[in-house]
């Protein structure tokens, strides 16, 4: 039995101590926003913050996150969409969105790092795949979110 | 086959007919009401007018749309169409997925698929086209694919539309006491002006629903329309910021369990022994049970299911795929050109008597290799089965076929079986077959009344595909002393979509049928030869292929464009003036290909190791034409520095939605143009996951800059369009960049990387 932090809410998973925290989430939880994509790492569907740090979720152990903060697409706006998620909608950027959560996710905490980035920073850090092809407005929305963010 | 009541008749059309995609409405039915499914799905103060448009007593309008929500913007495309006729206000716009019913079935993409439809010769207005309609409607089969849903709806929901709006005027009208035609309805409110009378759609819609009116043929002029045309927020995009969207892998229901699957990974092959006694005693597994194809486990999660069977010892006999290969069947293909068997797809004056004449000739064999889908919302499907029926909620492209087949394997009457089509995370044709809903009512069989979600990991997606068909194209022209081409050859081998589609379907049929998707993008295309023979030889393998965003257009439009790019540099001409001398009368391509140039600022110098490639292609009723500008250095890393995309759709009803497909379509065609290579050895995939089968990522993504040029031409699609000329468009950038004429893809076949 583990106790884990999500979403500010305490809360435990009756799991084998190697589940990956995705799995927890999704079929424990039920808080299916987040995304199972490839299950080793390679695509970001399933990006959630730990501590504030971006961290796909297929590819750690529940045990290892016992007392961290986890944060998942449910929780990352408080009331209000955040400017991440604003920027999103603004650009009309997802077409079948399954990825989004994790991009949605890995961007929210790019921009905590670099608020104000280049196109090359963006290229670097945002590796999570989109099948449909959104880059192109991904690009423009991460420009678009640093600016609402007063980063740019 | 039970309670499975399907003639065969009935599934050979079937199964051609889901070739090119199913989608849009057969129309109104003249005997019963239509609104009849949809009425049973109503919630309290709710009207359904008609089989698309509930009216509640507060004025939401909820549109049922029939076809697939898989990114392509269709919830809302079709929205538009309602809402433009009814008048709506655009806020008050709801969407829900459509019952399954006879009336909504998908014409269009039978007229698109089927043998003799007639498509290469003269549209859709031809007596074959008309009778495949017929035929489609009787059939009822309704399913989302070969870009069809706006143009199959075109007329069904705008009259839907129109006609519910009729309804609500003339129970508004009897209400006050005036004639209907002194009435006006905008943004959901209908008025008398004289009386100074007004009231919203809620006031008036329960008096509607016993109106009695004509189906209203009265459609906008398009000078009069207020939403088709101009850039609406799509409807579904809210929920897919937050988390909220349920595609059919989140679905959660009570007392659901999960299963994983051990799948033989050679083609053909079958489950010989497995040792249950393994991995019955692991936490959470409730079941075991194995399949023709493979074993499954039931656990009650899908982490303990899927540790569990990877635990789970199975044999498995391999069949006769074992000893294939990719490079083998690369080598028959090549071989297969020579084949006298070919089937002609089109033929105008004698190609081969002029070819044997002419003194300048030019030759060329063209490669591409199998593809996967590789959606990215892993293969799922989850079913409840009890004694007297099944549910099943599933993303799929293809609700009927769901249906059929969940009531075969189940063995319920028809009319206990429930299926719902969630959102689909990605479709590209892979949601249209039917393998998930069989295996996941076959496991849900065994453990009855408790809902069971299937869900395949990558690796199963990636090695159990209905893969891109391998295709080898060879062209034979000659250059007159005009500089023009005279004479036209293009042999295409490669297995058929269709009929592979149609043998999954019913394993008992064999057919043997022309397949317009084996040609299609080589046997139409525009250009004017005075002799020109297209051709293709059928190749049987015992690999499983299928329906991949564009079909055959995503080899042919690289096949031809690439050869025309070849004919022009024999020909000692610019590409672009090469294409346009061949199109001759022919304004719409014209008038695409001029809008390329000059958007691209084709003719402009570029430094070195820079080169433009254009590609004109028309596919699914649209033509784009596409110029890349790329860069390749001296280690043959390409960067694809910008894409300019022109495309004419003939009427635009979402036009951000035209601009984010053409973007999607682009980068589809440049994951599999730069990367995209299913290998296969041992009668096995050898790929596993997204490290092995890459896709284009943010930093390999290029500038798309799209215009959009209607013409007013028929209305074509926009979902599958994109897609082709980008491979094309990039290889002859590379040609004009360095010389180098790559006619095998991907790219990284010939050292570059990207």
């Amino acid at each position: 039995m583990f106790e884990i932090s999500v979403n500010g809410k305490t809360t435990t998973a009756d799991v084998e101590p190697d589940t990956p925290l995705l799995w927890v989430l999704r079929d424990t939880l039920h808080l299916t926003g987040t995304k199972f994509g490839c299950g080793v790492s390679a695509c970001g569907a399933c990006t959630v913050h730990i501590d504030g740090d971006p961290v796909r979720s297929c590819s750690i152990a529940i045990e290892d996150v016992v007392g961290s903060d986890i944060t998942t697409i449910e929780g990352l706006a408080e009331n209000t969409l955040t400017a991440v998620q604003l920027a999103w909608i603004e650009e009309q950027v997802p077409q079948c969105g399954y990825c989004q959560s994790g991009m949605i996710m890995s961007v929210s905490a790019f921009l905590k790092e670099n608020p104000n980035p280049t196109d090359d920073d963006i290229d670097a850090s945002i590796t999570n795949i989109c099948r449909c092809g959104t880059y192109p407005r991904i690009r423009k929305a991460i420009h678009n979110a640093a600016k609402k963010q007063g980063g740019q | 086959m039970g309670k499975f009541k399907l003639t065969r008749r009935k599934f050979l059309v079937a199964g051609a007919l889901a070739g090119g995609g199913l989608a849009i409405g057969y129309g109104f039915k003249t005997d019963d009401p239509d609104n009849a499914a949809l009425s049973a799905s109503t919630s309290e103060g709710e009207i359904a007018l008609n089989a698309w448009i509930k009216i509640d007593t507060k004025g939401i309008v909820t549109v049922a749309i029939p076809r697939s929500e898989m990114g392509q913007g269709i919830y809302t495309a079709l929205a538009m169409l309602v809402a433009e006729e009814l008048d709506a206000d655009f806020e008050t716009i709801r969407v829900e997925q459509a019952p399954i019913d006879d009336v909504y079935a998908n014409v269009t993409v039978l007229q698109d698929a089927l043998p003799f439809s007639d498509k290469f010769h003269d549209g859709e207005d031809t007596i074959g086209a008309a009778g495949m309609a017929n035929v489609a409607g009787l059939l009822g089969v309704q399913a989302t694919g070969g870009s069809t849903s706006v143009r199959d709806a075109w007329i069904p929901m705008r009259q839907a539309g129109a006609t519910a709006k009729s309804m609500l005027v003339t129970a508004a009208a009897r209400t006050w006491k005036v004639s209907p035609d002194e009435c006006s309805v905008e943004n959901g409110v209908i008025s008398h002006s004289r009386t100074n009378k007004s009231g919203g759609f809620g006031e008036f819609v329960i008096k509607a629903a016993s109106e009695t009116v004509p189906l209203s043929n009265n459609l906008k002029n398009q000078d009069n329309y207020k939403l088709i045309g101009k850039p609406v927020y799509r409807l579904d995009i809210p929920e897919k910021v937050n988390g909220a969207a349920v595609f059919g892998i989140d679905i959660t229901l009570p007392d659901m369990a999960y299963a994983a699957v051990k799948l033989c990974p050679v083609f053909g092959g079958k489950v010989a022994s497995y040792e249950e006694k393994a991995v019955v005693e692991l936490p959470g597994v409730l079941k075991v049970v194995a399949f023709e194809t493979g074993v499954a486990v039931i656990a009650d999660s899908f982490w303990r299911a899927k540790t569990a069977v990877e635990n789970l010892p199975v044999i498995f006999e391999s069949g006769e795929a074992v000893s294939t290969s990719s490079d083998q069947i690369i080598d028959l293909l090549t071989q297969s050109v020579g084949n006298d068997d070919a089937r002609t797809y089109s033929e105008i004056g004698d190609a081969t008597s002029a070819l044997s004449s002419a003194p300048n000739k030019i030759t060329a064999t063209y490669t591409v290799p199998y593809l996967a889908h590789a959606c990215l919302e892993p293969m799922n499907c989850t079913a409840k089965v009890t004694e007297t029926g099944v549910e099943v909620w599933m993303p799929n492209q293809a609700p009927t076929l769901v249906k059929w087949f969940a009531e075969k394997i189940a063995d319920v009457p028809a009319e206990n079986i429930k299926v719902h089509t969630t959102l689909l995370g990605g479709g590209f044709g892979r949601r249209a077959e039917i393998d998930l809903v069989l295996m996941a009512v076959t496991i849900a069989k065994s453990l009855k009344n408790r809902p069971v979600k299937l869900v395949w990991t990558r690796e199963n997606d990636i090695q159990h595909d209905m893969y891109r068909p391998a295709a080898v194209s060879q062209f034979h022209a000659a250059l007159g002393a005009d500089g023009k081409i005279e004479a036209w050859k293009n042999r295409i081998v490669s297995q058929s979509v269709s009929g592979s589609f149609t043998a999954r379907l019913i394993p008992w049929a064999t057919m043997d049928v022309p397949d317009n998707t084996t040609s299609e993008g080589a046997a139409d295309i525009p250009y004017e030869f005075t002799n020109r023979l297209v051709d293709h030889v059928p190749v049987t393998l015992p690999i499983p292929v299928g329906f991949w965003r564009s079909v055959g257009h995503s080899y042919n439009g690289f096949f031809t464009e690439s050869f025309m790019d070849e004919a022009a540099f024999a020909a000692k001409q610019d590409p672009i003036e090469f294409r346009l001398a061949h199109l001759r009368d022919n304004q719409d391509f014209t008038a695409v290909l001029q809008k390329a140039k000059e958007v691209s600022n084709w003719s402009s110098p570029l430094p070195a190791g820079k080169g433009r490639g254009v590609a004109l292609h028309e596919s699914f009723g649209s033509i784009v034409a596409q110029v890349a500008e790329v860069s390749v250095d001296d280690e043959k890393v390409v960067t694809i520095d910008k894409v300019y995309c022109v495309i004419d759709c003939g009427t635009v009803v979402n036009p951000d939605t035209v601009v984010a497909q053409m973007e999607g379509g682009i980068i589809f065609g440049l994951s599999a143009a730069l990367f995209g290579e299913i290998t296969i050895e041992n009668g096995q995939v050898v790929n596993e996951n997204f490290p092995d089968y890459d896709m284009i990522r943010l930093a390999n993504a290029p500038e798309i800059e799209t215009f959009l040029a209607p013409s007013g031409r028929r209305l074509g699609g926009v979902g599958e369009p994109g897609t082709p000329p980008i491979a094309p468009a990039v290889t002859n950038a590379i040609f004009a960049a360095t010389g180098d004429r790559v006619r095998t893809l991907p790219l990284t076949k010939s050292g570059y990387s990207a």
